[in-house]
């Protein structure tokens, strides 16, 4: 691979390329609990001209080539398995569009979450998007690559499904728009009337070509926030919960969370449940429509709605919510992963029974946060472990509970979410045969040389 | 232990009652004389009544009866005997779980008087600074949580398990005196465990009195407020009426005019937080709309908080009306001249 180096460096500029130790280190490895692997370089292009280049070049080196957000996935989705270049997409950052009356932005692949949100907030205070509980540094076309979920998923869907045209670089190196982008300069359909190419390139890990632009649905960004947290004590009846405070049809988001510490939090399932409105009785008549959707369980002493003080909303409200964050350092140790498969709602109560023996059986402490996606018709059902970095035997221990807990998802009928390696192994082992097929013919069609983000969705 | 603890309740004395104020007054039923008095008769012989259902637990019936004789502790009391919930099982198991003692027992050294409790109100630790407090030492913990709060859950039985313990730990600092930040312990060692016949080996000091009387020290330095304040009454109140008369003295002291409203004095409004936990959160709105309303149609300026639950309850709503939520002890900083601390 002589001469590597040297061809990278005319592509984007010596500055933005690197095989130095310190950054093949930070490159090798994601926050999680997978074991980290060396790239041999690391280039940050600033164009979809420079991307097509490089494709091109790897295309003829056969070198492997993964392309980066944040690496913030933390499972090792966006590790160099087999080591060839990283593509770190940071400098491509630029907020391209935002088109008011049809409600999407287009953004280079390098934008933030964090700079779409203060973008829109400074520019467009009407207009947001569904910003993930991750933090601010999560690239948008990474959550959406992963599938991920954010604060307008109970009303719209996987981020992914807001996704409303894309710019991928092919594995050959040919650039291609998907969806209205492709005949108009209107980006408003990912898809439909057309095929919907989208499928190639959301939820494939980079595995299929690199995204360099996404067009991302707006919604309206209403004057007031507001939450209420119903609780019960009886996981069997979250579920019917959630479908009850879903019918209602007008909350912004469910989540489900409990954990065993504080003690004030153990054995309670907390639902929240999101409102906005443009005045004091637009919420309070939501809120109201949230109460009457479960105020059986109210009556019946099963359930009611806890009293938030005013210090505790507007942690609540924070967009991400940053406390999560502290969970991740309760043993002091700097470390968490959750596993966050995609499970039916009405697996909600097994699910909770046999990720805590999980927890039991390899002696960790949890804590279950989960989001209601769509009207109710699925849920991510994270299920997190924190772990300490200077306690190997602690790292172990949570990387076994961890997949424990993936082939407990697959078991209730779920799917592992961004699912590390040995977890698409077990979803693929599970597959229809011949969609697994496809996935293998698709990309070989695409990539033949299997250089995009090799080890990831192999089928053979 | 905590069957040892009875409560003593003069059944006589409450039958011969000429008013039965205490169901008659209720600001939650809507009870005449006779049904008021059928319904007590029922309460007394253990029989099931409305009132165990319906009670939403303002302690108000504690202050209402002329004779001390508690009948709000014997409603708590009928509702833990039926099993009645007077909330939902799971909120009822949160707040029993928030004060649980578990764990490894605290270090408990002798400290330096006087002393200061603060419940179990960490963030009110910032509060205690400047003249009015100087040299105090500080307890605060789960380990002297007062536990008062599960009257509000038909638990009386929690509490009578866990005050002893909560009292041998404040007695092991070496206490003599007890300085009570937030009322609900002062009600506790003045008016709860007596009724039960628990002992308390130490004053407490309401903190009404406490400021007070440190006013005094600082007499000289006291700048007339000439604010125009609300005060919002806390349902612990309703255990020690007798202390009330602090608010007045205090408020004369620095110069504030408490304003005339119909929510106050004997007809305050809870805070009612609680209530919305017991599963009545259009009535917890609706009770929170009127008495902020009042104090505002009052023209009240400040609005007075003696408990910090209710300062966290109300406060929003109160800033919302474009009103000030102070708490006491930062209203009595700001008489002297000093920077109160507010949330």
């Amino acid at each position: 691979m002589s001469g590597i180096y040297e061809a990278l460096a005319k592509i984007v500029g010596e500055k933005y390329v690197s095989n130095r130790m310190e950054e093949k280190y930070f490159y090798s490895r994601d926050q999680g609990l997978t074991e980290p692997c060396k790239p041999d370089y690391i280039v940050l292009p600033k164009t979809v001209d420079e991307v097509q280049a490089i494709v091109k070049l790897a295309c003829k080196e056969k070198i492997p080539i993964v392309v980066r957000g944040a690496g913030l996935a933390l499972t090792g989705l966006v590790r160099p398995l087999k080591g060839g270049i990283v593509l770190d997409l940071k400098r491509m950052d630029k907020i391209l569009e935002v088109n008011e009356k049809s409600r999407y932005a287009i953004i280079e692949a390098g934008v933030t979450t964090g700079k779409l949100k203060a973008y829109l907030e400074h520019y467009h205070p009407s207009l947001r998007f569904s910003i993930p509980d991750a933090p601010p540094s999560a690239t948008v076309a990474g959550n959406v690559v992963i599938h991920g979920q954010g604060r307008l998923t109970q009303q719209y869907g996987f981020n992914s499904d807001m996704v409303c045209g894309l710019e991928v670089v092919l594995p050959c190196g040919d650039v291609c728009r998907i969806g209205s982008c492709s005949i108009s300069p209107y980006w408003f359909s990912k898809g439909p009337p057309l095929p919907d190419l989208s499928g190639l390139f959301l939820g494939w890990f980079g595995t299929t070509g690199i995204i360099t632009k996404i067009g991302i649905k707006l919604y309206p960004n209403k004057k007031i926030r507001d939450v209420e947290i119903f609780v019960t004590d009886d996981e069997n009846l979250v579920p019917d919960i959630i479908a009850r405070i879903t019918y209602t049809e007008i909350v912004e988001d469910v989540n489900v969370w409990t954990q065993p510490y504080p003690l004030i939090y153990r054995g309670i399932h907390h639902i929240t449940a999101y409102v906005t409105g443009d005045s004091e009785e637009e919420i309070e008549f939501k809120k109201k429509m949230v109460i009457d959707s479960v105020r059986d369980y109210i009556k019946r002493k099963e359930g009611g709605f806890i009293f938030l003080t005013p210090d505790i909303k507007p942690v609540l409200l924070e967009m991400p919510q940053s406390s999560l964050t502290r969970f991740a350092d309760v043993k002091r140790g700097g470390g968490f992963q959750y596993a966050g498969p995609i499970i039916p709602i009405e697996k909600y109560p097994e699910a909770y029974r046999r990720m805590v023996e999980v927890a039991e059986k390899y002696k960790t402490t949890w804590a279950i946060a989960s989001r209601v996606i769509g009207r109710g018709h699925c849920m991510m059902f994270g299920f997190s472990f924190p772990f300490s970095r200077i306690d190997p035997s602690d790292m172990e221990r949570v990387k076994k509970a961890l997949h424990e807990c993936d082939l407990i998802a697959l078991e209730l009928g779920g799917v592992p979410w961004k699912a590390e390696i040995p977890a698409q192994q077990e979803i693929l082992k599970r597959m229809d045969q011949n969609t697994r097929k496809l996935i293998g013919q698709i990309k070989k069609l695409l990539d033949p040389y299997g250089i995009m983000n090799p080890g990831n969705w192999e089928v053979d | 232990m905590c069957f040892i603890f009875r409560l003593s309740f003069d059944a006589d004395t409450c039958l011969a009652c000429p008013s039965f104020d205490c169901l008659v007054k209720c600001q939650y039923l809507d009870l005449g004389f006779a049904e008021a008095r059928r319904e007590i008769r029922k309460i007394i012989s253990g029989e099931d009544s409305p009132v165990l259902h319906s009670c939403k637990t303002c302690y108000a019936c504690e202050e209402y009866c002329r004779y001390g004789n508690h009948p709000f502790y014997l409603i708590v009391e009928r509702q833990e005997e039926k099993q009645i919930l007077p909330a939902p099982r799971p909120i009822i198991k949160r707040w029993i779980q928030t004060g649980e003692l578990t764990g490894k027992e605290p270090e408990i050294k002798p400290v330096k008087e006087p002393v200061i409790s603060l419940c179990f109100f960490p963030q009110l630790v910032p509060l205690i600074q400047g003249k009015l407090f100087e040299g105090l030492s500080i307890i605060c913990g789960r380990h002297v949580f007062c536990n008062v709060v599960y009257l509000h859950f038909g638990k009386p039985s929690v509490i009578k398990e866990r005050v002893p313990v909560i009292i041998e730990n404040i007695v092991k600092y070496g206490v003599k005196e007890l300085i009570c930040f937030h009322d609900e312990c002062y009600g506790l060692f003045k008016s709860l465990a007596p009724a039960y016949g628990i002992k308390v080996p130490f004053k407490p000091i309401h903190l009404f009195e406490y400021l007070y009387n440190k006013l005094r020290e600082y007499e000289k330095m006291i700048k007339p407020l000439n604010f125009k304040v609300a005060y919002q009454r806390n349902c612990s109140t309703r255990l020690t009426p007798d202390k009330e008369h602090f608010v007045d003295d205090i408020f004369e002291l620095i110069g504030v005019k408490r304003v005339e409203r119909k929510y106050d004095r004997e007809n305050a409004l809870c805070c009612a937080g609680i209530i919305k936990e017991l599963g009545y959160p259009e009535l917890s709105e609706e009770l929170q709309r009127k008495n902020v309303e009042d104090m505002k149609k009052a023209d009240a300026e400040y609005v007075v908080f003696n408990c910090p639950a209710c300062y966290f309850t109300l406060a929003e709503k109160v800033k919302r009306l474009g009103m000030k939520p102070i708490l006491m002890s930062e209203l009595c900083k700001l008489a002297i001249g000093e920077k109160p601390v507010l949330f």
